[in-house]
């Protein structure tokens, strides 16, 4: 390679400010994030303006520190890298703007990255032998999608959730279940630290008859819920750890026997996850246990990399910019963009 | 002294660049597409129009709030973008402010109102009195209140200011057309003058608004781009639930 490319990769779809500086698609120079999580768990939840307020009061600060942790200045930036879909609009177009703004002054080139895409990527990072094509299977509080990567820019959607993402599903459990507000991590840790059994209760593993990869998982939450309901009723004190444990034990089994289909089906033997729900600790062993016995190569993301981060937009948006795509200043965010749309 | 002012707190996108005293450029846009895909592309025409070096800019003027909670968020990331890119500061003027400079020199009253949703306007009432001034006197400061209040407001103002003759009120800003009928019978009943301003000074522009960023930067009234952030004069609506459910828990 004759001279190093260095993107800055600016991210605010949800409730993380980001910005991170990547060189070469692969190495990271920095990664800042705010996290603003503790404003939104008092109300269950992400709240769109509250999120957009605070990406506005921090999102010069966290680019500043990007470049600054990075030591380089935005003379050494090729290009600038931003999430404009999908996601809450009103927090994008706080990223979208600032970025634009910023090309504009400088006429730095821009690029719009899609933020599922980033997850994809944010596999390059820590696995430098990691190429298209390969199987990839996101899952996090807004998506759940099995994709085959073709190439890099290249997605195909294999299968989908057909209602609720898998990270929602494990938010409304927690709340049933009295651990509130963020549910994956804390059912996890709950399942983890009591080691209560999986198969304490049955619940249904949701299949969705026309199709041997999507997903549904409000089945499931319902499911969960009648039976928090019924031992109420019936004056039985509830057991969280146990129904924790086996409700994440249903999801997990669904998105390991779809993914390893997906495998089978297309005779590939790579799998990368991504997504926030990639860091849940029963998933990845699960997956390392099947894909061990099956010879099949896994890959997944350290977690600082699988929550919300600019480092996987800069290297997204890093292959897009050696393929020549470049985003206009009228680049809009796009709050339901889809996957591989261009 | 170069100015670049960016106003998007309202249905307008307004785009401005004066130096020293002259307007070089303004672009105003009151059209259906989003701020996100006009605002940028217009500060780039003016930018190739006039041939401009942004590297001298001495400041970056925005309408800092109240106004469409979206819009101003267009605005101040923009700001905040170019101040960052640039090195440059921010000035920060209150939108209604603002958009009262649009009619400097009015003899009477001048009270420019946006439609804040929730039966109420983002308000203010102001005169050009001080010949040599380039500031508007702050009779009531901008806020958000039902057009009744504002109603018993100008009244109140007028009726103190009676020895000065009768003084006429005249209305602009995109809260008009939405409480106009409410306006006329609410001013008929109270026996006040009004009008309201004609097309050129009815929305917001970047010309006024840079107009009055000078004073502020003669002032030294400005912030860094990294400091900037807009006034909503409202909190959340998820903030507001929850403080009305504690206030009655």
């Amino acid at each position: 390679m004759d001279k190093d490319i260095l993107i800055l990769g600016i991210e605010s779809s949800c409730d993380e400010t980001a910005a991170s500086v990547i060189r070469n698609g692969r190495e990271v120079l920095s990664n800042v994030i705010y996290s603003q999580i503790d404003l939104h768990t008092v109300y269950g939840g992400v709240v769109p303006e509250i999120a957009s307020r605070k990406h506005i009061e921090k999102i010069n600060q966290v680019i500043e520190k990007s470049l600054k942790d990075a030591n380089v200045t935005l003379n050494d930036i090729d290009a600038i890298a931003v999430t404009y879909g999908p996601g809450l609009v009103g927090a994008l177009l706080v990223g979208v703007a600032e970025a634009k703004a910023i090309s504009f002054a400088t006429g730095i080139p821009l690029v719009g990255v899609h933020h599922i895409e980033g997850h994809i990527c944010a596999n390059y990072i820590e696995h430098p032998e990691l190429a298209p094509p390969f199987v990839s299977l996101v899952v996090s509080g807004g998506h759940t999608h099995l994709v085959n990567v073709a190439d890099y820019g290249v997605y195909e959607i294999l299968g989908r959730t057909r209602d609720d993402a898998a990270g929602e599903a494990f938010d409304k459990v927690a709340r049933a279940i009295g651990l509130g507000y963020p549910g994956g991590p804390k059912i996890d840790r709950l399942v983890r630290e009591t080691g209560a059994d999986p198969k304490s209760i049955a619940f249904p593993r949701a299949k969705v008859g026309d199709s041997d990869y999507d997903f549904s998982f409000s089945g499931l939450k319902s499911a969960v819920l009648n039976y928090i309901n019924s031992e109420r009723m019936q004056g039985r004190e509830i057991e969280p750890e146990k129904i924790a444990a086996s409700f994440q034990k249903a999801v997990v089994d669904v998105l390991v026997e779809h993914g390893l289909k997906a495998l089978e089906d297309r005779n590939e033997n790579r799998i990368a996850l991504a997504g926030g729900v990639a860091s849940n600790s029963a998933l990845r062993e699960a997956y390392k246990e099947a894909c061990k016995e099956r010879g099949i190569d896994l890959y997944y993301p350290s977690p600082v990399y699988c929550t919300d981060n600019a480092a996987m937009i800069a290297v997204a948006g890093y292959y897009e910019f050696v393929k020549g795509v470049r985003s206009d200043l009228s680049l809009n965010a796009v709050p339901n963009l889809k996957l591989g749309e261009r | 002294m170069k100015i670049l002012a960016v106003d998007s707190s309202g249905l307008v996108a307004s785009v401005a660049l004066i130096e020293d005293g002259i307007l070089i450029a303004e672009y105003t846009l009151n059209y259906k597409k989003t701020h996100s895909v006009t605002l940028v592309p217009m500060l780039d025409e003016i930018r190739s129009m006039t041939e401009l070096d942004l590297n001298t800019i001495d400041a970056i003027a925005t309408a800092k709030g109240p106004g469409s909670f979206t819009g101003l968020r267009i605005g101040s990331a923009t700001v905040k973008g170019l101040g960052l890119a640039l090195d440059k500061p921010i000035i920060a003027i209150p939108t209604v402010d603002a958009l009262s400079m649009n009619a400097f020199g009015y003899r009477g009253l001048v009270c420019p109102m946006m439609d804040a949703r929730r039966e109420q306007v983002y308000t203010g009432i102001y005169r050009f009195k001080e010949a040599g001034k380039r500031e508007p006197l702050i009779l009531l400061e901008q806020c958000a209140i039902s057009i009744y209040e504002l109603a018993s407001k100008l009244e109140e103002k007028a009726k103190s200011l009676a020895k000065e003759g009768e003084l006429p009120i005249l209305f602009l800003g995109d809260g008009v057309p939405v409480y106009k009928e409410s306006l006329d019978r609410l001013m008929k009943d109270k026996g006040l003058i009004y009008e309201y301003a004609p097309c050129h000074m009815g929305r917001q522009r970047a010309a006024a608004l840079a107009a009055l960023a000078e004073s502020y930067y003669e002032r030294g009234i400005m912030e860094t781009a990294s400091e900037h952030s807009p006034e909503y004069l409202r909190v959340s609506q998820a903030e507001r639930e929850r403080m009305e459910k504690n206030d009655n828990t």
